[in-house]
Parts: C-alpha cells; structure tokens; sequence
C-alpha cells in the first residue's frame, strides 16, 4: 500500500509531468486560458492516459516482450493509442453521451499527446506491473490536472494584470510556467 | 525482421478492422439538416443567440427549439437558405440592433475627482474609490468593452468608449462587461438617443459634465411619447418612432444627439 501512495504522490508533485518532466507542453500552454477547458483537458487526459496505460502494457507484455521486439516499442504504442482513443470516443459518444461532450474536442486532441506516451515508455522502462502501470497513469494524469489548473488561475490573473508590452501574451505566460516548475521543484526529496 | 513486419502489420490490422467496426455499429445517426444548418450560419461562435456556438445553435434550430432568426450576424438570404432547409415558412429577420454606449462625457466634458494610475481596467479603476470619473454613471474610458468585443467595433475617443454601429455584430459581450452597465442594445434603425445615463439630480450632474441629463423634461414634450423619465433621467422608448428634428438643439444638456 505505502508504496502506492509513493508512488501517486511522486508523479503528482514531485516528478511532475508538465513541471518537471517537461512533457505535454503543448495542451499545458494551449487551452489554459480558461478554466472551464483546462477542466474539460484535464478530465480528458486523466481519462486517456489511464486507459492507454492499460492497452500499452498488455500491447508490451503479450505481444512486443515475447517475440523481443522492444525498439518498436514508439511505433506500436503511437499506433495502439490513436486506434484506442478513436474508438473510446466512438464507444463514449454512443453509450455515455454526457461525459462525451463534457470531454468534447479534447478527447482527439490529445491521441498523440507525447504525455500519454511518456507514460507508457517510463511504465515499461520501470518493469511496472499491470495495477502499477495503471495507478502510475491516472496519478500522472492527475498531476497534469492540478499542474494546467494552477496555470490557468495564474493566467486568469495575469490577463488583468499590466504587463510592459514586450512580455504581453504568450511571453508572459511562458515565464509564469517557468516559475510555476521551480516551485514545484520545492517537492525535490519528498519521496524517495 | 518477418515477425517484427508481422506484429506491426497485425497490430495495424487490428486497430484499423475495430475501429472500421466501430464506425459502422457505434455510429451515432446525426440529423444531416444540423451539418447545412451550421454551415449557413456563420461559423463566428459570437454566442450572441444565447448558445455556445454555432453548432449548438444549429443543433436547436433543427430540433424546433429556437427559431432560426436570432443569429444576428445572418444575412437575409441566408436565413431563407435555412428556412428553406428546414421546409418552415421564411421568418422575417429580426430587427438588427446594435450597442451604444449611453455617455458621451469625454476628457474635455466631463470633470475627473483624480488621477487613476492602476490596472488598465474599468471594473478595477471602478473599485478605486468609485472610479476617478467624477460622474458615477459616466464612462470610465479604461477599454473593458474594447477588449470584449470580438468584431473590433469599439473604439476609444478622448477616453470615452464609442461602438461603431456598421461593424457591431449584436453580440452583447460589450453589454456584460461593462462594470458601469450603461452600454445598451437600440435598434439599428434608430439615429437620436440619449447619450447619458445619470441618474443623479440635474445640479449635481451640471456639476461635473458637460453634456449630461439634467432632468428637465423638455425632450418628453417634444418627443410625443417616445421619451420618458425614469427619474431624473431621459429614456428613449424605441418602440415609439422618435423622428422630431430639433431634439438635439432644444436639449439644455446637450445630451441628445443624432448620430
């Protein structure tokens, strides 16, 4: 159990996947300049990351180990994932309508979302099992979430606030990322 | 090497038969009219029909929850291209309105209590102390509105904002931002208004603007009806046809403006 809980808690804050691993950039920047999307993103990545980490580990160890195929481990993930997701939404959009559209657009944005493949190549660099593999996703997914939501507030602000013109838009926003990951550094040496 | 060709080819395989699978079973049969629909509209996603966008507009047109007439950026033929769509009776358009912004007391009018030097933002110049306008009803000049409108309609003349009528797409965004509240939508149509909206009494306003309200009901004569006072303050009823010339020349205030 303890271990569970290191582990959540290490992809949650400590080795963060926006913040300090630098993955998933392009959502991060990309749809936080309003609550309500980051939300929808966010729900879309934990949904997505999850479910991939799934399909991958099974596609890794049934499949790709066996025959001892490992450095074709990118091309089958990428092409499981977008395969996967395609068919997640059209299962969404037939029998969960609600949670389609609160997902929306968000759910095939985000296939080929180098997060969601991160998180399937560091599950199999770990030797992560299958539970392992799963709860690690859905806490990566979960630290993407909190990392896009505190952006967003800070942006929110931001788009009020009075910058000198050269940092206005997307400059202004890049720094605040900046210092966002070096406070979340401050995690460095909770979990060991 | 074949079996490294085989697993991808076979993943590959797989993938593509389950989701050719899914398509045809897991497809969700959509009306085809809510595709013609949208693409009539104009894909501008101003939210000014009280939808989230054009889609969801489109999407209540077909199910006959709204009428097909409340995109205000529509143009007359397209609005019979969809009425035609939906094998309906063509609606009329309804009349276009646009927004005004109900102060013309600029820099050179109207007085200031003191010198903002904050947030470029009416609700946060509004927050210090009242504003720095000394007329409470008054423009702030600080672009709130500037920023919220999508069509680029408003502009800034001696620190008082100014919607221009032939670019204003209806949206109302300007309406909701503006902390004041004193931008309104008139019909199009309409070219005297008055352009004030304090209702303080008429010496404090004669006090601190220029061309503001005073109150002194000379227009509601002359008006015939299609002006009333709510309070201290001229209304324009713009259901009544407002056509007397001499409006703005009679107003003391000279807050009456044709535009």
């Amino acid at each position: 159990m303890t271990s569970y809980i290191l582990l959540v808690l290490g992809a949650v804050l400590v080795n963060n996947f926006v913040l300090n691993r630098f993955l998933g950039i392009c959502p991060f920047l990309g749809v936080s300049k309003k609550l309500e999307t980051s939300l929808g993103m966010s729900g879309a990545v934990i949904f997505v990351m999850t479910c991939a980490a799934a399909v991958t580990w099974c596609v890794d160890h049934y499949l790709l180990k066996p025959y001892g195929l490992d450095y074709l481990q990118t091309i089958a993930f990428i092409l499981v994932i977008a395969a996967f997701v395609q068919l997640v939404e059209m299962l969404l959009k037939r029998y969960v309508p609600p949670l389609y559209s609160a997902l929306g657009i968000y759910l095939p944005l985000i296939t080929t979302n180098c997060a969601v493949l991160g998180v399937a190549v560091m599950n199999v660099q770990n030797k992560s099992g299958f539970v392992e593999s799963t709860v690690f996703a859905c806490a990566a997914g979960c630290g993407f979430a909190l990392a896009l939501t505190i952006f967003t507030g800070l942006r929110e602000k931001i788009e009020r606030a009075d910058p000198p013109r050269a940092f206005r838009g997307v400059a202004i926003a890049l720094v605040t990322a900046g210092l966002l990951s070096l406070a979340f550094m401050g995690f460095n040496g909770l979990v060991k | 090497m074949i079996t490294s060709i085989l697993v991808v080819s076979g993943i590959g395989l797989v993938c593509g038969v389950a989701l050719a699978l899914g398509a045809r079973y897991l497809s969700v049969e959509e009306n085809p009219l809510i595709g013609t629909v949208t693409e009539l509209l104009l894909g501008a996603n101003c939210g000014a029909c009280g939808y989230a966008g054009c889609g969801g507009y489109a999407q209540a047109i077909v199910a006959g929850e709204a009428p097909p007439n409340r995109c205000p950026s529509c143009t007359p033929e397209a609005l019979a291209q969809i009425s035609a769509a939906l094998g309906i009776a063509p609606i009329e358009a309804a009349a276009r309105e646009v927004a005004l912004v109900l102060c013309r007391g600029d820099d050179e009018q109207a007085q200031k209590r003191f010198v903002y030097d904050g947030i470029t933002a009416c609700a946060a110049a509004a927050a210090v102390g009242g504003g720095d306008k000394a007329c409470r009803y008054g423009c702030l000049g600080y672009g709130t509105c500037l920023r919220a409108c999508p069509a680029g309609a408003i502009e800034m003349v001696n620190g008082v904002a100014r919607v221009h009528p032939e670019l204003c797409i209806s949206c109302r965004k300007c309406v909701a931002a503006c902390p004041r509240g004193i931008i309104r939508m008139v019909p199009a149509a309409s070219h005297t208004h008055i352009f004030c909206s304090s209702r303080d009494p008429g010496a404090t306003v004669r006090k601190v603007c220029k061309v503001g309200c005073i109150g002194c009901r000379i227009c509601t004569r002359l008006a015939e009806g299609a002006i009333t006072m709510d309070g201290t303050l001229a209304v324009v009823d713009y259901k009544q046809p407002l056509d007397n010339e001499e409006l703005p020349a009679k107003c003391p205030g000279k807050c009456i403006l044709k535009v």
